[in-house]
């Protein structure tokens, strides 16, 4: 798992790369209220802000951390935005991109390091 | 940020693990580690007890209580002079314009007025009520800390410390003697619900405050569920909702504007932009404060502009304030629209992030008052 200063993850899964937000930064959030999310087919650019999301606090943007094509998001968050807070590794995971280039994951940091970055 | 003040529960919001933030020259608990949103649902189920030893407490007196009420009459345009005894009104201060300099919560108090003002404004208030009502003590309470215990299960909180809780109603106010120490306290808030606001010295807020917490119903509860309660209820944030641009008429509180101070009445007029309000009150205005409930999920917050239709350029109106509602359990905002398209069940357009998005115009509060009246 490899993580953005932005407090996404990305997990490589076969071909393609699942992205979430941490628990650190669901915790800094508070209760998330909404999360609006990419199209599926979406051709995205890295730092593209992609994912909207509202806390009971403030609007947030997330961007793509990764240059590639949505190929799957997850809806029962559009339901459920509160999963992203229960389960922000799992079940809370936003959206499935394919990398037109998988070497831009390897900028990103390994847990050790995100944890020495939030600590 | 060193330089922020300090309310007297200052320790005890840092022990509780209260996210603390700058407000109104105050570090203030925004939210404690059970979150906005449970905070907010345990208040309206149980109780919350709310640190609000930011906002402004003010003493005025002259030589009775009706000297004093008929000077303040001059900048208030509420029936002040016949408030009962032990009684509590809102009112706010208007500036020539018309517009709301401050809105304010004001009690007889038998040979004094007792006010509590919003902290942002509050030193501007005290110079202003210093200026303005000579011969008369205005005096700027800075010894006790105010609290705010409110929800359904106030009541029963309150009165294990002072049975005679229990008999006040709504907008009364009284001195009850809890742990020993006299203190100041309405049956009234900023949430809806039933509940009271309490007075109590500063070196017995944090004792208080602990007895309070230590019922198994009362929960700490921040500035973030504070800000959501108040909106569901429909009630105005000063900055927000009105402000020094909007008259009493546009902002919807003309219902705090008793017939006595209006055209026709005994004490018509008198206070600072009466023309332009007591006009407004018999014409009519051409905007209106409203309540708005967006469609979908999508909070609307402060600054949306809205639209009557998907594709029509011109803006009018705009969100005042806006958020979730935990109690709704959906967005709910507050705004000012144009005057013809306020009226509930209105369809409007709320633009976010370049795409518009149906609003209806909806009567306030979104969640029924629970008060003790």
């Amino acid at each position: 798992m490899k993580f953005t200063e932005e407090h996404e993850w990305l997990r490589a899964e076969d071909d393609v790369v699942v992205v979430g937000i941490t628990e650190h930064a669901t915790t800094q959030l508070g209760d998330i209220v909404f999360v609006e999310l990419p199209e599926v087919g979406t051709t995205v650019v890295k730092d593209e802000e992609i994912v909207v999301i509202e806390s009971v606090k403030a609007a947030s943007d997330i961007m793509a951390p990764i240059d590639g094509e949505i190929v799957e998001v997850n809806t029962t968050l559009a339901d459920n935005p509160a999963l992203a807070n229960e389960d922000a590794l799992g079940a809370g995971w936003f959206f499935k991109i394919k990398p037109s280039d998988s070497s831009q994951m390897d900028g990103y940091m390994d847990e050790a390091a995100y944890n020495a970055l939030i600590a | 940020m060193s330089d922020l003040l300090h309310t007297p529960l200052h320790q005890l919001h840092v022990a509780l693990g209260a996210k603390m933030v700058p407000f109104a020259g105050y570090s203030m608990p925004v939210q404690y580690p059970m979150g906005v949103m449970q905070e907010h649902l345990h208040t309206r189920k149980k109780a919350g007890l709310f640190d609000v030893s930011h906002m402004g407490q003010v003493i005025i007196k002259g030589a009775d209580y009706l000297a004093a009420a008929t000077a303040l009459e001059a900048l208030i345009p509420v029936d002040i002079a016949r408030l009962g005894r032990d009684r509590q009104r809102y009112g706010f201060f208007t500036n020539e314009a018309g517009g709301i300099l401050d809105d304010l919560m004001l009690a007889n108090r038998g040979d004094h007025i007792f006010m509590v003002v919003n902290a942002g404004c509050k030193a501007a208030d005290i110079t202003y009520l210093k200026a303005n009502l000579d011969g008369f003590v205005v005096i700027e309470i800075t010894d006790r800390a105010l609290l705010a215990l409110q929800g359904p299960a106030a009541e029963a909180v309150l009165s294990a410390l002072d049975s005679k809780a229990a008999n006040m109603r709504f907008m009364d106010v009284t001195s009850l003697s809890l742990l020993g120490t006299e203190c100041w306290v309405s049956r009234s808030g900023y949430t809806g619900e039933d509940g009271y606001e309490i007075s109590v010295p500063a070196c017995q807020a944090e004792a208080l405050a602990k007895e309070l917490l230590a019922h198994e119903d009362v929960e700490p509860v921040g500035l973030g569920a504070r800000d959501s309660l108040r909106l569901e209820a429909g009630l105005c944030l000063y900055g927000q909702d009105m402000d020094d641009g909007l008259n009493p008429v546009e902002a919807s509180l003309s219902w705090a504007i008793q017939k006595v101070r209006r055209s026709n009445g005994a004490r018509a007029a008198g206070f600072p932009g009466a023309d332009i309000i007591l006009t407004a009150l018999e014409t009519g205005t051409d905007r209106h404060r409203v309540g708005l409930k967006p469609e979908g999920r999508a909070p609307m917050r402060q600054g949306v502009p809205l639209f009557q239709s998907e594709s029509d350029a011109n803006q009018i109106g705009f969100i005042t304030s806006g958020g979730f509602g935990p109690s709704v359990g959906g967005p709910v905002a507050m705004g000012i629209v144009a005057d013809g398209l306020h009226q509930p069940g209105t369809v409007l357009y709320g633009e976010l992030r370049g795409k518009r998005l149906p609003v209806t115009v909806t009567s306030l509060p979104f969640i029924p008052a629970n008060f003790k009246r």
